[in-house]
């Protein structure tokens, strides 16, 4: 036989292990972040800057003075409350990358509110706006789970689908209906009545604290009740859940409503509180970088909490590297995304590891 | 008449990004792998091959690094999927971000070197990118306006979409290739490489997105840089794969059909229809929603959907 | 230990062989030898690393340490393209072929060079089959096939590459007895063309007709290697299970035997609208065991799913005590009083949640009828301590996931749960699947156990052997149709071969 034409041993096999125990694994994590910050570290090196002069701005940044802090919460706001929305849907292995559509679908209803009755009694109008949020995001939601419990139809695409379709709605709302006759022709959405917007606490609208509660709210959701539990049985296999009885059909499209329903209420604080009228940048983004956070939070909402805010010193202080650097604020992008990267490569090594080819070989 | 033909063309036009998109994302799925991240990889080719061509004022070159851009953007994707085994949508999704925010952030650093504030190709290179003429053919009345009047990356995208149809459909390597994608046990138990094909695979479909996103960089705009070039259309390519049947021929078709769609508020004489131009804009996204829909109700077996797409392959699994 | 010297007569020489998965030792110095011109048998039981073994000859696995040697050279073996060059082609247990290409195409799955025109590859095809007498259509694809012409092309990608040496995982497990028979006379043709043939398999009837010789494995080491005309069914079963068992299983006479559930006329379609049962009819009896045999796929597991409410029928009636539970949900049902336990096949993929711990899986039928939206961990816990106790489940706590558990602890997880539930009817899917011996006679003892309490015990299985002596009275499944419902106790293996592949009728009982 011929034994030449035989490949070499690899030099790197993949090889199963044990798994690593939980404290392991937090230490893993750990080192993926500490990499990504070196890793980003270095690409902002070469583009000829300082990193750690570029870290030490981001910081200060976010947290330099009352209003800097007051600026980072309230960036945090829209994508703390997203991120629990898609960590719903998550939990249930539902693709919805829809949260960006899911945002603006609330935002529109509860703008409609918010343009056309604009007198009513503000405590009952923000109710109200709350729940158009609730139903807008929510029936947003809802669609891509109806095709897909009806059809199979694939949900990320879908989802992702509707992202466009709400966007373009908001554009044909700016530039036709609704548009503000008081602008000389441009196209926008008039600024809302002083009713409408959220009450400020502590100086940042009160969007701060329905956020809070939502992660509160969520983790005993998701941990104590027996719709969490049927939540995590279907994303795990939705083989056990019908064996185990579980009406499957009923738990994907009430998830999915309540997944949409909680982006929803993003929308709507957004726009009431922050923007104080709608533009289709009222998402902005949010939508995609909750996906990033859930998933770094291994979809835990105390965890979300804290990488929401993380993420959200990362936003807010790279504005500031902009105007002293004049870097675009995409740095943030680049940088939540470096971190994802190395994160998801850890996960490999909780259950693999590489082995090095035996020096010598066995020829 | 003379209408009708300019919106063909414009619709041609404008499904030339698409089909590189495309094309490149049916390589990848062809190999069990659903890479969300062709807008990301179109991003990142978008802005390596404008910044190589506004650099070194080299056509060539300028494709050259929109490829390796592309495939650049695909190695992450390749690495953390296919060595590493991580989760398939997300690690798409984040290359997405990734490459959207790499590119505009670039854009925006380039521009603090430019004196007029705005980023604009040499004509060097614009040269290169107007429309051919062949003479004789391209002076033809309608046929030559209709097939032989376009820039490069139009003939360079249907060149690709076929032999890349050739590749998979005709060789025994793009048997064993698509073998990968249906079944990666049984590839490997063949005695199929199928961690060198995934990678092959998720990179040559990288560099040709990265292609594609250089026609939306140096073409769309006529060679001025703007942020976000890529505008969506790489999610549109994702969705097309779909339309076309996982066929690289197909996709030419498809994508053609969707850069119709892109123009036809331009063309659509408002005596005729008069809609918001939001809803034109809307238009594609609604018509591949719809696609969606429908091709998941007459769900029929082999279509060419690769059975396991979206799995991860592990040799020593048990 | 010491090393013999190489003899090119030997188509295999494996010399401590180990290999070990995370903290399982799966392969532990083994040493195997195979000539050309003979079949060996490798016999053991599951999980007696057989099928590692033969995975590292063919290349999926790489050894930790030990040494192989083919023909006399010896070797390191990467790949399945380095098998391919070997001359080392498997044919594995779980088919790896791919369901949306030919035959054809199947066959000629990466081999290097240009694609040959699908006439020359036709002709050459039905050259090899002719050779050795198989036979197939070249044309058909993979998802319209019977489990034996899968076979079939497995066995045809082997020849075509021309392997000297064949191994054959579990061959005869999907087919059925007459099946067995033509692949063993093809076998022995390949025999005499001079090719060296392993099979891996755990009936000893086959080991004695097709072997010349064979090599028992156990827990991971090679015990012995026998010649196996000198040898018996009783001598190769110690070497086996590694001590002197009794064969039989435990038969307790029915209590009072009394039908519970009756099923008439029922027919259930798959979902891609094949017909799965056929207006099947029979009873269910309290205090007993009904055995229910039929090669993989004649209509068990939809059977399995009908009767606990989890899969819609065409027509027909299941009746609880006169009481009709057909078209009920399992939530229905079990607010009718009826309690139903069932033991599904895939135990990880639907029985349980593989990710969860012991206490988030009691909870799984339970936790509906909780009061209030939320969910009571503490019955569920206690209940849990419990089964860890009684059934001597081996785990680091009832909080860690139970896909870390070994196959036997999953399954008496599984079975406690549903046994804890005080069920009147317990279905059971292949319940010592993949278990080693101990915990199958665990599982046949639970079984018991629930029989003498006025259980009514369904057990859908494989092994003839244990259905002959676990069960009472055994319903064949072939193709969705009943072939016989017969007393265990007057029947031969032969006779329910023959009802199994539907060719000859059992005597329905009523």
């Amino acid at each position: 036989m011929n034994t030449q034409k035989l490949s070499h041993e690899p030099l790197i096999r993949v090889v199963k292990r044990t798994e690593r125990p939980p404290r392991q694994v937090t230490l893993l994590r750990a080192l993926a972040l500490v990499l990504s910050i070196l890793a980003g570290g270095l690409f902002i090196l070469s583009l000829g800057y300082n990193p750690i002069e570029i870290y030490a701005t981001i910081l200060s940044g976010a947290f330099r003075s009352k209003i800097a802090i007051q600026g980072t919460v309230k960036i945090m706001i829209p994508l703390l409350i997203s991120s629990l929305g898609v960590t719903l849907a998550f939990k249930m292995k539902f693709w919805n990358i829809g949260a960006e559509g899911q945002i603006i679908a609330g935002a529109i209803v509860a703008s409609y509110f918010a343009l056309y009755h604009s007198d009513w009694n503000h405590w009952v109008l923000i109710v109200v706006m709350f729940l158009a949020g609730v139903i807008g995001g929510g029936i947003w939601g809802l669609i891509p789970a109806l095709c897909k419990m009806k059809w199979n139809t694939n949900e990320t695409l879908f989802t992702l689908m509707l992202n466009y379709i709400a966007l373009h709605i908001v554009d044909y709302l700016r530039d036709g209906p609704w548009k503000d006759p008081g602008s000389q022709g441009f196209p926008k959405i008039a600024r809302f009545d002083a009713n409408v917007m959220l009450d400020k606490v502590l100086g940042v609208q009160f969007g701060w604290i329905v956020a809070l509660v939502l992660a509160a709210l969520i983790y005993i959701y998701l941990r104590y009740t027996k719709q969490g539990y049927e939540i995590s049985v279907v994303g795990e296999s939705t083989e056990t859940a019908r064996y185990a009885g579980m009406n499957v059909r009923r738990i994907v499209l009430r998830t999915m409503f309540l997944s949409g329903a909680v982006c929803g209420i993003a929308g709507m604080v957004q726009a009431t509180g922050s923007d104080i009228t709608l533009t289709d940048a009222v998402a902005g983004g949010v939508g995609f970088t909750a996906i990033i956070v859930a998933w770094l939070s291994q979809l835990n909402p105390i965890t979300i909490t804290v990488v929401s805010f993380l993420f959200s010193v990362l936003e807010k202080g790279s504005s500031v590297v902009q105007s002293s650097y004049g870097l675009s604020t995409d740095c943030a992008d680049v940088l939540q995304s470096i971190i994802l990267f190395f994160v998801l490569g850890c996960e490999f090594f909780i259950r693999y590891r590489f082995v090095m080819r035996k020096k010598g070989g066995n020829a | 008449m003379d209408m009708f033909i300019k919106f063909l063309v414009a619709a041609v036009l404008a499904g030339t990004p698409l089909l590189f998109g495309t094309v490149g994302e049916i390589l990848s799925e062809k190999v069990g792998h659903l890479n969300l991240g062709v807008e990301g990889m179109m991003s990142i080719g978008a802005c390596s091959g404008f910044m190589a061509g506004y650099f070194s004022d080299s056509f060539a070159f300028a494709l050259i690094a929109a490829a390796l851009g592309g495939a650049l953007g695909a190695l992450i994707y390749a690495f953390l999927t296919v060595t590493l085994m991580a989760n398939q949508n997300v690690t798409g999704l984040t290359l997405t971000i990734f490459g959207i925010g790499l590119s505009n952030f670039i854009g925006v650093y380039a521009l603090g070197f430019s004196e007029t504030g705005t980023l604009k190709l040499p004509d060097g290179i614009t040269a290169h990118m107007r429309n051919i003429h062949i003479p004789g053919l391209s002076d033809l009345p309608v046929v030559g306006e209709l097939l032989f009047s376009y820039n490069p990356f139009v003939y360079l995208g249907i060149l690709i979409a076929i032999i890349m149809g050739l590749y998979l459909g005709r060789t025994q390597t793009g048997l064993n290739v698509q073998s990968i994608g249906e079944n990666p046990a049984a590839a490997d138990a063949a005695g199929i490489r199928v961690i060198f094909w995934k990678y092959f695979n998720i990179l040559l479909g990288g560099a040709i997105c990265g292609i594609g996103g250089a026609y939306c960089s140096m073409i769309i705009n006529r060679g001025v840089w703007i942020s976000n070039n890529v505008g969506g259309l790489g999610w549109i390519a994702v969705a097309l794969v779909i339309f076309a049947g996982w066929k690289p021929v197909n996709a030419i078709g498809g994508s053609f059909v969707f850069g119709a769609l892109r123009v036809l508020k331009y063309y659509m004489p408002k005596s005729v229809i008069d809609l918001p131009v939001a809803f034109y804009d809307m238009l594609p996204f609604l018509i591949t929603a719809l696609v969606l829909v429908i091709s998941s109700m007459r769900k029929s077996r082999g279509i060419g959907l690769p059975a396991a797409l979206g799995l991860n392959y592990y040799r020593e699994e048990r | 230990m010491s090393q013999t010297p190489a003899n090119p007569a030997c188509a295999i020489e494996c010399r401590q062989i180990t290999k070990t998965f995370g903290s399982v030792v799966a392969n532990d110095k083994i040493d195997l030898d195979v000539r050309y011109g003979e079949i060996l048998a490798l016999l053991g039981e599951n999980g007696s690393g057989k099928t590692t073994l033969m995975n590292m000859l063919s290349g999926i696995y790489h050894p930790d340490s030990g040494s192989i040697s083919i023909a006399g050279q010896p070797v390191s073996i990467n790949s399945p393209v380095d098998a391919m060059h070997l001359g080392i082609g498997m044919i594995h247990q779980h088919f790896k072929l791919v369901d949306a290409f030919t035959a054809m195409d199947n066959i000629v799955l990466g081999t290097h060079g240009k694609r040959l025109a699908p006439k020359v590859l036709k002709e050459r095809i039905l050259e090899i089959c002719h050779s050795v007498g198989l036979e197939i259509d070249p044309e058909k694809r993979v998802y319209e096939m019977s489990v034996s012409e899968k076979q079939t092309v497995e066995i045809l990608k082997v020849l075509y590459r021309d392997a000297k040496i064949l191994i054959l995982d579990e061959p005869t497990a999907v087919l059925t007895p007459q099946e067995t028979g033509k692949l063993f006379a093809i076998l022995r043709r390949m025999r005499e063309q001079g090719r060296a043939i392993i099979i891996i398999t755990h009936k000893l009837q086959e080991v004695l007709e097709i072997s010349d010789r064979v090599t028992i494995l156990w827990k991971g080491k090679s015990i012995d290697t026998v010649n196996t005309a000198e040898t018996n069914a009783r001598q190769l079963t110690e070497l086996m299970v590694g001590r002197p068992v009794s064969l039989s299983i435990q038969r307790p006479q029915p209590q009072d035997p009394q039908p519970v559930m009756d099923v008439q006329g029922l027919t259930v379609k798959k979902p891609d609208g094949a017909i799965a049962l056929d207006g099947i009819s029979f009873d269910i009896r309290s205090g007993e065991i009904l055995g229910i045999a039929g090669v993989a796929g004649s209509g068990q597991k939809e059977l399995c799913e009908t009767i606990a409410g989890l899969t819609k029928s065409e027509k027909g009636h299941i009746t609880f005590k006169g009481e009709e539970i057909l078209g009920k949900t399992p939530a229905e049902i079990i607010s009718l009083g009826i309690h139903m336990g069932f033991v599904p096949e895939d135990r990880l993929g639907m029985g349980l949640v593989a990710s969860m711990g012991m206490v988030d899986n009691m909870l799984l039928k339970s936790y509906r009828s909780h009061k209030g939206m939320f969910i009571d961990r503490k019955p569920a816990r206690a209940l849990a301590e419990e089964l860890i106790r009684r059934l001597e489940i081996v785990t680091p706590g009832e909080d860690t996931p139970v896909r870390l558990l070994s196959g036997g602890n999953v399954q008496k997880v599984l079975i406690g749960r549903e046994i804890e539930s005080g069920p009147s009817v317990l279905i059971t899917a292949y319940p010592v699947r993949g278990l080693d011996i101990n915990s199958s006679y665990t599982v046949y003892d639970l079984l018991n156990e629930q029989k003498q309490k006025g259980v009514a015990v369904v057990f859908v299985g494989e092994d003839l052997d244990v259905l002959l002596e676990l069960c009472d009275r055994i319903l064949v499944l072939c193709h969705g149709r009943i072939t016989g419902l017969v007393d265990a106790s007057s029947v031969t293996k032969e006779q329910i071969g023959l009802m199994m592949t539907g060719s000859h009728s059992g005597e329905v009982q009523q």
